[in-house]
C-alpha cells in the first residue's frame, strides 16, 4: 500500500521508491531512484519512466540540466521536524521553473502538509503507519497565507492594498 | 496599535483549531510524546517541572487595555491568578491544565492574541523598544516594520522547522534598547545619505552556550526589500546550519563557521534571486502598516506644571520614582511610566491579575488604552501626562508597582529558574530575593546608580547573564546549586560579553560578593562614573582580588 495523497484523494500509482542503490528493479518498472543511481543511469537501458529522489542535502544544479524531463522529483523527510525540504521544494518551483509532480517521502505526517503544499509538493507519501484518509485534513488547516510561495505567489499585504 | 482584519483573525481561528485537534490526537494516543512536543512547542507549550507552561505571544511588546485584562481573566481562570513577563516581552502561565490550552487560545484570539511560535524550532516573537513611538530619541518609528516583519514570520511555510529557534529585533532611536546585536537578526532602522531610509543588518549574535556579539552582513538594505532579504538570510540558514547538534544548530554557529564575509556573500547571492520579487514592499503597503502606529490625540501641555513640580519638591519618594521610573517623551507634558516589577521577595517579571486590571484600568484613565511589556521584565504606561503623575505614582504604590528601582542593582532581569523550569540547574528567585534584600538601601541603591543586573538559571541564558554588567549563571556542581559571577557586559550600543570572574558561590555567598564587588566601585569610581564605566576602566582583576581575597 503507497499511502499515497494525490489531488486531494487518497490513491495509489505505478510508482516504486527504490530507497537504496543496492535495491533491483525491473526496466519497465516506474522507479524513483536515489540521486547518484540516477545521476549514473544509462537511459537506453530502461523502458519504464524514470524518477529522482532528494536527500534534503542535495545539491539542486546537478538536476537543472534534466529538470524538464523530470516527470516527478520526490524530496525525502528523514524527520518531520528536518526543515530542508521545503527551501529545496520552493527552489525547483521558483527559481528553476520545475513544472512536474513534486512528492514529500519519509517522515510525511498530516501535520505537515498544509506547509508542504503551500511551498510546492503536489503529492503526499504519508508514512506507512498513519493513514493518508485521516491526514488528508491537514491539507484543509489553514485558508490563506501571509507569505508569498508556490501556491499563492501573492503576499497577503498586497492583496491587502489591492482591495 | 495594529487591528485585526478579517485573514488575521480567521488565521488565529484556524490556528487554534489546529492545535486543539493536535492535543485531541496526542491525549487519544494517535500522536506520540515526541510528535506531539514539537507541535505543541510551536505554539508556545512547554511541559515543565509543576504543570505545563503556556508562552503567549505580545507581539513586539505592545498590548491594549482590552488585552491586559484578558490576560488577567486567564491568570484567574485557567492559572494561579499570576502570569510572568518574559525578556521576549511575552508572557508566560506556569499552571495551564493541558487540556484546557486550546480553550485558552481559544480566549486569546477573541483579542487578537495567539502562542504562535512563541517556542519551537522557528522565527520567534520580534521585539523591539519598548518605548517605540514615544521615545525622545527615536529617529524613526520601526513598528509598522514590526508588524509586516510579524505577519511574514507566522506560519510561514518554509520556516517552520528551521534547525534551531529565531530570534528578530528591531531598533529605531539612538539608543539601542532592543539588544539587537544578541539576536539572530537584528535590524537597525537607520537612514542613508541621501536621506533614504533602510536597515542595517546584523546576524549571528545570541546568548546561550556560546555567547557571540552579532556581525553586521549589510550596512544598509533599502527597506523596501526588507522580506526577500529575509526570506535569503532565513534560506541559507535553513538549508545550511546545522541540524547533527542543537548546540550548534543557532545561526551564529553557521555565521562563525562560515565566517561573516562568506555567509553575507551567500546571502547575496540568495538574494540575488528573490530581489525585486513579489515580497517586496511597495510604499502603500508600508503605509498601509504605518497607518496603525500613528500618534493618538495628544494634547497641547507645557511642561512642568505645578501638579507635578510641587510634589517633585515636596515628596523625596515621589521623586526618586519620577528620577528611576519616568521616561522622558516626544511630546511636552508627558512622560512614559514604568511600572516595576521588581519589588523584593516577588519572582522578578511577575504580574498578579489584580495588577493587570490595575494597570489596564490606568492605561485607559491616564493614557490611551495602551501598555507596553519591556524585555527587562516591566509594564510600561507609554503615554502619561506630567500633572497626572503624583496620582499614577500613589495608585501604583498601592498595588506593589511603584519599587523605585528602574534600571538600578535590584531591577534584576531573570528568568524563573529552577523553581519552575525544568531545565534549569540552579533556583534564581530566591538568589534574586537576597540581592535586593541586601541592597534595600534606596539611598545606597540611587548612589549606586545605573547597573544592570542579569541572572540565568542555565546556560540558555533566558535571563540574558551574559550582557549584564554583572551577571549569574546558575551552575550544577555535583548536584548542588552554585553560582557564577560575569562583570563587564552590556547591552546596547556598546553590547560586550560579560567575562566569568573566577570560581563559583555558593547559594549563601552571592549577596557578600555582591557587596564587596560594589564597595570597589564606590572606593575606585571616578565622579560621575558609571558602574559598568569603572569596570571597563579598571578591568576585572581588582575585582577577582576583592571578591576572592582570604577573610581576615
Amino acid at each position: 500500500m503507497q499511502n499515497l495523497i494525490k489531488n486531494d484523494a487518497v490513491t495509489e500509482d505505478a510508482w516504486r521508491l527504490i530507497r537504496s542503490e543496492d535495491e533491483s528493479y525491473d526496466a519497465a518498472e516506474d522507479v524513483i531512484l536515489p540521486l547518484a543511481a540516477w545521476l549514473a543511469l544509462d537511459p537506453a537501458a530502461r523502458s519504464g519512466q524514470t524518477a529522482v529522489w532528494l536527500a534534503p542535502d542535495a545539491d539542486l544544479t546537478v538536476l537543472w540540466p534534466a529538470l524538464a524531463q523530470l516527470p516527478l522529483i520526490a524530496i525525502d523527510f528523514p524527520a518531520f521536524t528536518d526543515g530542508r525540504g521545503y527551501s529545496l521544494a520552493r527552489l525547483l518551483r521558483e527559481r528553476y521553473g520545475y513544472q512536474g509532480e513534486l512528492r514529500a517521502i519519509g517522515d510525511v505526517q498530516r501535520d505537515q502538509l498544509a506547509y508542504l503544499a503551500r511551498v510546492g509538493f503536489t503529492v503526499f507519501a504519508i508514512r506507512d503507519d498513519r493513514p493518508a484518509e485521516a491526514a488528508l485534513d491537514g491539507l484543509r488547516d489553514f485558508s490563506d497565507q501571509y507569505q508569498a510561495t508556490v501556491l499563492q505567489p501573492e503576499p497577503l499585504f498586497k492583496r491587502r492594498t489591492q482591495r | 496599535m495594529y487591528k485585526y482584519d478579517e485573514v488575521d483573525h480567521r488565521l488565529v481561528r484556524e490556528r487554534v483549531e489546529q492545535f486543539r485537534d493536535q492535543t485531541r490526537r496526542y491525549l487519544a494516543g494517535e500522536l506520540s510524546e515526541d510528535e506531539f512536543r514539537p507541535l505543541r512547542l510551536m505554539n508556545g507549550l512547554y511541559v515543565q517541572r509543576h504543570a505545563p507552561m503556556l508562552r503567549v505571544a505580545i507581539p513586539y511588546g505592545h498590548l491594549s487595555s482590552t488585552q491586559l485584562r484578558k490576560l488577567s481573566h486567564i491568570a484567574r481562570t485557567y492559572d494561579r491568578g499570576y502570569g510572568h513577563l518574559t525578556t521576549r516581552q511575552n508572557i508566560q502561565f506556569n499552571w495551564p491544565a493541558l487540556e484546557r490550552v486550546p480553550d485558552i487560545l481559544a480566549e486569546l484570539a477573541e483579542v487578537e492574541m495567539h502562542a504562535i511560535q512563541t517556542s519551537g524550532n522557528c522565527v520567534r516573537n520580534t521585539t523591539t523598544d519598548a518605548f517605540a513611538g514615544v521615545a525622545a530619541d527615536e529617529y524613526l518609528d520601526g513598528r509598522a516594520y514590526c508588524e509586516i516583519i510579524r505577519q511574514w514570520s507566522t506560519l510561514h511555510p518554509e520556516f517552520a522547522y528551521l534547525p534551531r529557534k529565531f530570534k528578530i529585533a528591531v531598533s529605531g532611536s539612538a539608543d539601542d534598547r532592543a539588544a539587537t546585536q544578541v539576536h539572530d537578526i537584528g535590524l537597525h532602522v537607520v537612514k542613508n545619505d541621501a536621506g533614504e531610509v533602510g536597515f542595517k543588518v546584523i546576524v549571528g549574535g545570541g546568548l546561550g552556550r556560546t555567547p557571540l556579539v552579532g556581525k553586521t552582513i549589510r550596512e544598509f538594505l533599502p527597506t523596501r526589500h526588507l522580506l526577500t532579504y529575509l526570506d535569503a538570510v532565513l534560506r541559507v540558514y535553513n538549508r545550511f546550519g546545522r541540524r547533527d547538534n542543537k548546540y550548534k544548530a543557532r545561526i551564529k554557529i553557521l555565521v562563525q563557521a562560515m565566517t561573516p564575509e562568506a555567509f553575507a556573500a551567500k546571502v547575496e547571492d540568495e538574494w540575488a534571486h528573490l530581489k525585486d520579487g513579489p515580497a517586496t514592499l511597495r510604499d502603500e503597503d508600508v503605509a498601509h502598516y504605518a497607518s496603525f502606529f500613528t500618534d493618538p490625540a495628544y494634547e497641547q501641555l507645557a511642561a512642568n506644571p505645578e501638579a507635578f513640580t510641587v510634589p517633585l519638591v515636596s515628596d523625596a519618594a515621589f521623586a526618586k520614582w519620577v528620577a528611576r521610573n519616568t521616561r522622558s517623551h516626544k511630546r511636552t507634558g508627558y512622560r512614559s511610566v514604568v511600572l516595576s516589577l521588581k519589588k523584593t521577595g516577588v519572582p522578578p517579571g511577575d504580574i498578579t491579575a489584580e495588577q493587570m486590571d490595575a494597570a489596564a484600568d490606568w492605561a485607559d484613565r491616564f493614557g490611551f488604552g495602551e501598555l507596553r511589556v519591556a524585555h527587562e521584565q516591566n509594564l510600561i504606561l507609554p503615554d502619561v501626562k506630567e500633572s497626572d503623575l503624583y496620582e499614577v505614582w500613589q495608585l501604583a504604590r498601592q498595588h506593589g508597582f511603584a519599587t523605585p528601582n528602574v534600571g538600578l542593582l535590584t531591577d534584576i532581569i531573570c528568568c524563573p529558574g529552577g523553581d519552575f523550569c525544568s531545565l534549569a540547574n540552579a533556583r534564581s528567585i530566591p538568589v534574586a530575593e537576597a540581592i535586593q534584600l541586601k541592597f534595600d538601601n534606596l539611598d545606597y541603591l540611587f548612589d549606586l546608580g545605573d547597573i544592570d543586573c542579569n541572572f540565568s538559571g542555565c546556560m540558555n541564558a533566558c535571563g540574558h547573564h551574559h550582557i549584564g554588567n554583572i551577571g549569574i549563571l546558575g551552575v550544577d556542581k555535583n548536584g548542588e546549586e552554585w553560582y557564577q559571577i560575569t562583570l563587564g557586559g552590556s547591552q546596547g550600543n556598546h553590547t560586550a560579553i560579560g567575562k566569568v570572574i573566577g570560581p563559583s558561590f555558593a547559594q549563601a555567598d552571592v549577596p557578600l560578593a555582591f557587596e564587596k564587588i560594589m564597595n570597589l566601585y564606590v572606593e575606585q569610581r571616578l565622579a560621575g562614573e558609571r558602574f559598568i564605566e569603572t569596570v571597563r576602566r579598571i578591568g576585572l582583576e581588582p575585582f577577582k582580588e576583592r571578591v576572592y581575597a582570604k577573610s581576615h
